[in-house]
């Protein structure tokens, strides 16, 4: 018997990267915009992601979303409320959403087609640490914080917030009551992602709205807000 | 907690390499994993023997490699290694540096295997 070394070099989710790589020449063909929204649970991402389709699709957008959660349908019922079409991916106990499960549900998604949208939103499974690791082929990572969570949460989780191309803070509506320290949160959120852009927003009141929508816009027009 | 899938991500792609050596049995696994790739090395150790049952890899032992976070800083133009991941400032002029170039490693170095020598 002889031992061997034997050199791989290779990523572990190659498979994972390559699936997503493929995803976004297709995202990038069919020109639709795709973010991936990740968050801790009960940050208001449905809420906050049931606003924007409403908005963009009252601007004349055509909008679509898929939604991952470990059970239950209840998110995708809530976006659905806004008019677009809505997507539940159950991911049955795994904490996040793979490029293998976007790829399936999109070929599965009846009535819809990436040449037929102009934005489409992943809502990733709430869990701040493991959606970091996998790539969905998407052109923005988006990173939320309410000002419920703690001005710190971009230090306990960095991993995530460095990954991320747009941060959101969210409920700003409650900022107040909660003694929210806003300049504490944005040193925190440069601090482990130097120079990102950041919303500070209210889907409830529709505070902040109008900056995350010209962002969107812009980028989907290929040029900088 | 998502190394249970990491594990088997590893351990698809290590089955597939030692399938080139037809009964060898992979003795260890060594791994690049960078300080800003989300895996933490207990947590994939402590589900390294239960991924593994069963497989080529049985037995075998997994070795982490963790690179810390250099980055390119912008204002000096140095590279540097973070001291901690809750600030991403040069090292050498303390001005915000997110240019991360060594951190996000996740990848399978190389496998030590058992080969079976052929016989006659």
């Amino acid at each position: 018997m002889t031992t061997r070394i034997v050199e791989l070099r290779r990523g572990i989710l190659k498979k994972n990267d390559e699936l997503a790589a493929g995803l976004r020449s297709r995202f990038t063909a069919a020109n639709v915009l795709v973010l991936n929204l990740v968050s801790s649970p009960g940050t208001g991402k449905t809420t906050f992601l049931e606003r924007t389709l409403r908005e963009l699709r009252s601007g004349g957008a055509r909008v679509a979303a898929l939604v991952g959660d470990l059970e239950t349908d209840n998110d995708a019922r809530r976006l659905a409320a806004s008019g677009a079409p809505v997507r539940q991916i159950n991911t049955h106990g795994i904490c996040h959403l793979d490029a293998d499960m976007i790829d399936k549900h999109l070929s599965a998604w009846e009535g819809v087609t990436l040449s037929g949208l102009d934005y489409l939103f992943i809502e990733n499974v709430g869990n701040l640490v493991c959606p970091s690791s996998y790539d969905l082929g998407e052109k923005i990572r988006v990173a939320l914080l309410s000002v419920t969570e703690g001005e710190d949460k971009p230090l306990k989780y960095p991993t995530l917030f460095n990954s991320a191309d747009a941060a959101v803070i969210t409920k700003i509506d409650l900022a107040e009551p909660c003694g929210f320290d806003r300049e504490l949160a944005l040193r925190n959120i440069n601090e482990i992602r130097p120079g990102i852009r950041v919303f500070e927003t209210s889907a409830r009141s529709g505070a902040g709205m109008d900056g995350w929508l010209a962002y969107l816009a812009a980028e989907r027009a290929g040029r900088n807000a | 907690m998502h190394e249970l899938s990491i594990a088997a991500s590893i351990v698809d792609a290590v089955t597939d390499t030692a399938s080139h050596y037809p009964g060898a049995r992979v003795r260890e696994v060594k791994l690049r994993i960078g300080a800003l790739a989300s895996v933490i090395e207990d947590s994939l150790q402590f589900c390294w023997e239960i991924s593994v049952a069963g497989t080529p890899l049985e037995g075998s032992k997994l070795v982490v490699n963790v690179l810390p976070v250099i980055v390119n800083c912008g204002a000096c133009g140095k590279q540097g290694q973070l001291a901690s991941l809750q600030s991403f400032r040069c090292p050498y002029c303390d001005e915000p540096a997110g240019d991360v170039r060594q951190g996000r490693e996740l990848e399978i170095e190389s496998i030590e295997i058992d080969e079976i020598e052929e016989t006659v």
